[in-house]
């Protein structure tokens, strides 16, 4: 019986010792391989998982000689503060709002050019379009934004007098709660949605041209064909975009919204993001504005998490 | 006989449906390009007052010679060319080799940091822990604000990583290790030269991202000297800060300037998105090729 013991302690033993070795080993081999990537291991940690550990400030007064976890804990006290405030319900509209618009409009949109480029069989015509609906894509947000500010300037912008010859009046498309969005959400169109395409084309270009062929013997027109062939070509890639774009639902692009805010239109453009920049950066409300970051994060996540899991149960498609 | 002249004649609506369309898909993308163009060169009273549509009228370089004397703009262009260039290089350098170790299927830890690395793409700190991290680092006011935080982006890191794992034959590395070659030598000499097309797509896309990155400078950046060319372009294109203290001083200046300060505004749109302008046919043609490579499956 002891010997029995002992002879398992031995084995275990040694089998410790074997698996210690080859983790040892992987290592000496692979250390040129640890090499390349603890660089970028190290940035991550840093950029990304430090201020992950900060969030806690969410839950602490911030108290800055004792840095960002150091303050003393005050609990859900800054999200309290954050739902009661009156503007929460307005921030909560003007975001959702604003995401959904950009989701509804824009979404598609991408997807009709790419089908209707898809139709274009004259090669040299087909280049000059996409070249030209790629470009604006890489023009700055600041650029895009003073574009639209002088075009659409009510007494020096062009579209401004197109407006006003056409009797409409004086409008001030920039400076209205009624159009805000919607100036926000075409223009975001004008600016990505060939660039967005790109992803659709290349998906439509890898359908096998048998399938073509044989709906053309079936006697489907052109439409019927782009309805019963490049349509469901498509389905996988349009799933996981929504599922993405979902996801990102209150994270309402802050930049294009901070330039585009001004005195008139701030009652429907002030949204969780550029609210978050002015408490916390411009007035140092540092636990306050991470209080509300974080809300903002969670459910974002929620919302990916919700989407994906539905999209999974039925289209079998997701991000993992 | 009848069935198939009026199938041609479905056919041919279509093909008209689509030339229709496709032409104004064109003109709406276009025209406010061209637009701009034309009217940064155009006597700022003939633009605003609908006059100028489709060629340039009374043509002079007013705006265009007033950026020449601002010194912002020299400034904030000098800038991000500079952040632009040391950044992409640090981005390359970090992303590419961390992508050929992903792309290893003998390195152990791969799925553990792979998930490490994803995670971020859904789970981050938010702005204010970041901020005071940044400010923890004493890099607010600094170029390396520019250049060091988020140097890995983890969407190019994934696209970089399928392309090597698809791309470089599993034999080579086989063969090549028989030899003796070691990881750093195969990188080197074997995966990056093989890999020039994800290479280009990624520095391009760091590239831009550099070039018009505006919220690391709004956020981080308080000096003056270390502003980057979108800041300024704010500035005079959203704060109407347009060169009130520019060529000439005093009131009368001040006047003038105000006058042509659209004119001046299109110059500045133009000026400040050349580069790309110039860059952009040359590198359009790798525009699918990057997108391909990073829809393929990782």
């Amino acid at each position: 019986m002891i010997s029995q013991t002992k002879k398992i302690n031995k084995n275990t033993i040694q089998l410790k010792t074997v698996k210690k070795e080859t983790v040892l080993g992987t290592l000496k081999r692979d250390y040129q391989l640890w090499i390349m990537i603890v660089p970028a291991i190290i940035v991550i940690v840093i950029f990304n998982y430090i201020p992950m550990y900060g969030i806690q400030l969410a839950f602490r007064d911030y108290d800055f000689t004792k840095g960002l976890t150091g303050g003393e804990w005050r609990g859900l006290f800054y999200f309290k503060q954050f739902f009661d405030s009156y503007l929460f319900a307005d921030l909560m509209k003007n975001t959702i709002f604003i995401s959904l618009a950009t989701i509804i409009l824009g979404f598609p949109a991408p997807i009709i050019l790419a089908l209707l480029l898809n139709q274009v069989k004259w090669k040299r015509a087909k280049k000059t379009l996409q070249t030209t609906v790629y470009l604006p894509h890489f023009i700055s947000i600041v650029v895009m934004v003073g574009l639209l500010n002088v075009l659409l300037s009510p007494n020096t912008g062009i579209i401004g007098y197109i407006l006003t010859a056409a009797g409409f009046g004086d409008v001030n498309l920039l400076g209205s709660t009624k159009t805000f969005v919607g100036v926000y959400v075409l223009s975001d169109i004008w600016q990505h949605c060939g660039w967005n395409s790109i992803i659709y084309l290349a998906a439509l270009s890898t359908v096998d041209p048998q399938l073509y062929d044989s709906s053309k013997i079936d006697g489907a027109n052109r439409w019927q064909t782009i309805r019963h062939v490049d349509i469901p070509a498509l389905i996988p890639t349009i799933v996981i975009l929504f599922v993405l774009g979902m996801g990102n639902v209150l994270g309402t692009g802050f930049e294009k919204v901070f330039l585009m805010q001004n005195a008139l239109n701030l009652p429907v453009s002030e949204v969780i993001s550029t609210y978050v920049y002015k408490i916390g950066i411009i007035s140092n409300q540092f636990s306050y504005s991470a209080a509300i970051g974080l809300f903002n994060t969670v459910i974002n996540f929620v919302f990916l998490y919700v989407v994906n899991a539905l999209s999974r149960k039925y289209s079998d498609i997701s991000l993992w | 006989m009848v069935l198939l002249s009026k199938k041609s004649l479905g056919d041919l609506c279509f093909d008209l449906a689509v030339i229709v369309l496709c032409t104004f898909v064109f003109l709406i993308v276009a025209y406010p390009l061209y637009f701009v163009i034309i009217a940064s060169i155009s006597d700022s009273t003939l633009v605003s007052t609908g006059q100028v549509t489709l060629f340039p009228k009374n043509i002079s370089f007013f705006g265009y010679k007033e950026i020449f004397h601002d010194a912002r703009i020299w400034t904030g262009y000098k800038n991000t060319v500079v952040y632009t260039f040391v950044g992409t290089a640090v981005n390359l350098l970090f992303t590419l080799p961390a992508a050929y170790v992903l792309s290893r299927p003998e390195f152990r830890a791969r799925r553990f940091l792979m998930f490490v690395f994803v995670l971020t793409l859904f789970f981050n700190g938010g702005l204010i822990p970041t901020y005071l991290l940044m400010k923890g680092l004493h890099m607010t006011d600094t170029m390396w604000v520019f250049i060091f935080p988020f140097c890995v982006n983890v969407f190019n890191l994934i696209i970089t990583r399928s392309f090597f794992e698809h791309s470089i034959p599993r034999e080579l590395h086989e063969a090549a290790s028989m030899d003796g070659c070691s990881h750093f030598k195969f990188f080197i000499k074997v995966a990056l030269p093989l890999s020039k097309a994800v290479v280009s797509v990624i520095g391009l896309y760091y590239l831009v991202g550099h070039w018009n990155d505006f919220f690391t400078a709004l956020v981080y950046i308080r000096s003056n000297d270390l502003q980057p060319l979108q800041i300024v372009l704010r500035d005079i294109l959203l704060s109407n800060q347009v060169f009130s203290q520019g060529a000439g001083s005093g009131g009368a200046a001040g006047g003038y300037a105000q006058q042509y300060a659209d004119q001046i505004k299109y110059a500045v749109i133009i000026v400040s998105t050349l580069p790309i302008l110039i860059v952009y046919p040359f590198i359009q043609k790798y525009f699918e090729k990057g997108v391909m490579i990073g829809s393929v499956k990782g």
